[in-house]
């Protein structure tokens, strides 16, 4: 079926700015079909499903809109962490800035070169779980980004990876437009951790695809660019074996505009799968308005999945949250798990939520909650009782109530580390 | 150390006259109590004292010292040394009880241009008094009051006065809920504080308290107002007679 007229228009325009990169017959075949799906599909519109909380029109239109770029003396996340680093300018990967990429139990390359060969296990994930993440729900800008994707890496953990792969984006032009694509295939019984900081660029499109097969274990921790002007778009879309383990933990601070998207499906039994987020949005001298869409689908018994998703807003600062667990009939004896609160610091701010449950076994344990809330007054005043001023008493209190997702965090350097980057927030908005 | 002087206080919300000249004076190194029926105003006295939200003073003054504490901020009436402990204190999920112990005592020593207490001499201090008022590890570790039992809560409150060492403590109900060895400890916690530079208000609807806690001053409130002020007798004859008799006295 092909997309309304309105629609094909919005999209001939965007992809008039681009041109598909050449790679192997399989890579362009790929790409191809991508665009295929873009093409029946059209880009989102306002009148989409999952799209009504927030405006895609930024995201869809050829040119980026200009955005400031951000500076600060401060230590980007995860500096004193020992890791990988692996470095994008603008969305271009950058060798000089970049860590050598061989390491012990992990294979690292550049997207272009694993696109490139012949014959190359990335065929079996580049595009192929985008595509199986189109239905039910259609994800049009994922299906661009396999398309038109520039630049990204190629990762295969082969063992337990002895240290965590930092993939770093820096934004230097306030115009940049950026495709980045990662495929990662973790393999049975091997272990990686991938970290992401920074902007990007002035708009961001991301996906990563990740295979964790039998037993493997993913974890991923990102703190987004604090560039207040940057837009993103990002989708995670995750296969999981049996006994495999996927986590998935994300700080959103700043950004005038942020969708991130998780879809995640099991296909082997006991599974478990956890995806968390805390967002701090000041809406005072830029827009703010992020969004969490997630899809869990449990397609094997025995699996669990939980969601956290945390937050704070004010100065008219807009949260949104999409979260569905699908439990298909031979899913049994799930255990699903999904929150959604916003900390609303005024009248001004706004959270939207969407929570969805869909289950057709019989034998499964699913919940799901979401709150909306303002800070406890009795809480404050009894904090300010004992000699905390009312900004460190706040400031308690919304670590407090962003405690459920931090602690989703594997580690703890880096739950410390994105602690640091909280607090730093809190220290720059409080009051 | 205290004075209430000729203290009228109304409810922000509604046009509600809640205390309608209060005029006390409570002396270093002294224990005075107020008794008084449920609804005569004894909490919203000490909450006013303490800076919570919510009231109108509009008439009369309380000083500290000499300091007019109504025009503080409630951090600022900690730090120049009062503390209320809560009828009912408050819940304060995915804040560690210990943290907020310690964030306080240095909020305040901050306030008052001191130093903070280190760690280690923190730990060996909260120990120490945890463990006369029979606080376990566990319950310091708990967020704040959750999941607490009422006397738990109570000697949680005590335990935060022993810490921060407040120069004038105001105790609201601290032995409603409680059995008669968790009352003792609250007492002892308390008469282990007593010093020559500090002042005691016990808020109390029973005497049985004042059995560990000897006042030595005893008000009894009713409507907003002192109606009468006595000797530790006074409440000995209110345990005997009710509020009853001294109410139509006085009316
Ligand atoms: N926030 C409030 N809203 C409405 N009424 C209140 C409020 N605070 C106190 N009151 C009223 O003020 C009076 C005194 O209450 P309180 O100070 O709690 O008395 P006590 O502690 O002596 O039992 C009561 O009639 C109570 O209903
Ligand atoms: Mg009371």
């Amino acid at each position: 079926m092909a997309a309304p007229a309105v629609k094909q228009d919005v999209l001939s325009a965007r992809l008039d700015a681009l041109s598909l990169p050449d790679g192997a017959a399989w890579a362009r075949e790929a790409r191809d079909g991508a665009l295929s799906r873009l093409t029946a599909m059209g880009l989102p519109g306002k009148r989409d499903e999952y799209w009504k909380y927030t405006d895609p029109t930024t995201l869809n239109q050829p040119e980026v809109t200009r955005a400031a770029l951000f500076k600060t003396d401060e230590s980007m996340p995860f500096s004193d962490i020992d890791r990988l680093k692996i470095v994008f300018v603008d969305g271009v990967f950058d060798a000089e800035a970049s860590d050598d990429l061989s390491m012990e139990g992990v294979e690292v390359e550049r997207l272009s070169d694993a696109l490139g060969r012949d014959i190359h296990w990335a065929r079996d994930v580049y595009g192929v779980l985008e595509a199986r993440g189109q239905t039910p729900v259609e994800r049009p800008l994922a299906a661009l980004n396999t398309a038109y994707a520039t630049d990204g890496v190629a990762i295969r953990a082969t063992g337990k990876a002895t240290k965590p792969i930092s993939l770093i984006y820096l934004h230097r032009s306030e115009t940049s437009d950026a495709i980045l694509h990662h495929v990662v295939k973790v393999e049975e019984g091997a272990e990686v951790t991938v970290l992401e900081n920074g902007p990007a660029a002035a708009r961001f499109s991301k996906v990563m695809e990740v295979e964790v097969a039998d037993s493997g274990a993913f974890h991923h921790v990102r703190a987004q660019g604090r560039d207040h002007e940057r837009r993103a778009a990002t989708h995670m879309f995750a296969r999981l074996g049996r006994e495999s383990v996927y986590k998935s933990f994300s700080l959103t601070v700043n950004g005038v505009l942020t969708r991130n998207e998780q879809v995640v499906e099991f296909t082997g039994e006991s599974g478990v799968a956890h995806v968390a987020g805390a967002a701090l949005g000041d809406g005072d001298k830029n827009a703010f308005h992020q969004d969490d869409t997630v899809f869990v689908t449990h397609d094997a018994p025995d699996c669990e999945s939980r969601q956290v998703f945390k937050k704070v807003l004010r100065n008219g600062a807009v949260g949104v949250f999409q979260g569905k667990i699908l439990v298909k009939p031979d899913a049994q004896r799930t255990d699903g798990y999904q929150l959604s609160q916003s900390l609303l610091l005024d009248d001004d701010s706004i959270f939207q939520a969407k929570p969805e449950l869909e289950i057709y076994a019989d034998d499964v344990q699913c919940s799901h909650g979401s709150t909306t809330g303002a800070i406890d007054e009795e809480a404050l005043f009894y904090l300010r009782s004992r000699g905390v001023p009312e900004g460190p008493a706040t400031d308690l209190l919304v670590l407090a109530f962003l405690a459920e997702a931090i602690e989703e965090i594997e580690g703890d350097a880096l739950r410390d580390d994105i602690l640091t980057r909280l607090q730093g927030w809190l220290d720059r908005h409080s009051g | 150390m205290l004075e209430i002087k000729n203290l009228n206080v109304s409810l922000e919300e509604e046009d509600k006259a809640i205390l309608k000249g209060v005029n006390l004076t409570v002396e270093a190194g002294k224990v005075h109590a107020i008794m008084g029926p449920n609804g005569s105003g004894k909490s919203t006295l000490s909450y006013v004292l303490s800076g919570r939200g919510g009231y109108v003073v509009t008439e009369g003054e309380a000083l500290l010292n000499g300091e007019n504490l109504l025009d503080m901020d409630p951090e600022e009436r900690a730090a120049a040394g009062v503390f209320l402990a809560f009828q009912y204190p408050v819940e304060i999920p995915g804040v560690g009880n210990m943290t907020f112990l310690r964030t306080a005592v240095n909020a305040q020593r901050k306030a008052r241009g001191e130093e903070e207490i280190s760690a280690t001499d923190f730990l060996k201090e909260i120990r120490a008094r945890a463990k006369d008022l029979k606080i376990d590890a566990d319950m310091l570790k708990r967020p704040v009051n959750v999941g607490f039992s009422g006397g738990e809560k109570k000697r949680n409150e005590i335990l935060q006065m022993a810490m921060l060492e407040p120069k004038m403590c105001i105790l609201d109900e601290t032995d409603s809920g409680l059995d008669v060895d968790a009352m003792k400890l609250v007492a002892e916690g308390v008469n282990a504080l007593r010093s020559p530079d500090r002042g005691f208000l016990v808020i109390t609807h029973y005497q049985r308290l004042l059995n560990h806690i000897k006042p030595d001053v005893v008000h009894i409130m009713s409507d907003g107002r002192i109606i009468k002020t006595g000797g530790p007798d006074l409440a000995l004859e209110v345990e005997e007679n009710g509020y009853a008799d001294i109410v139509a006295e006085v009316a």
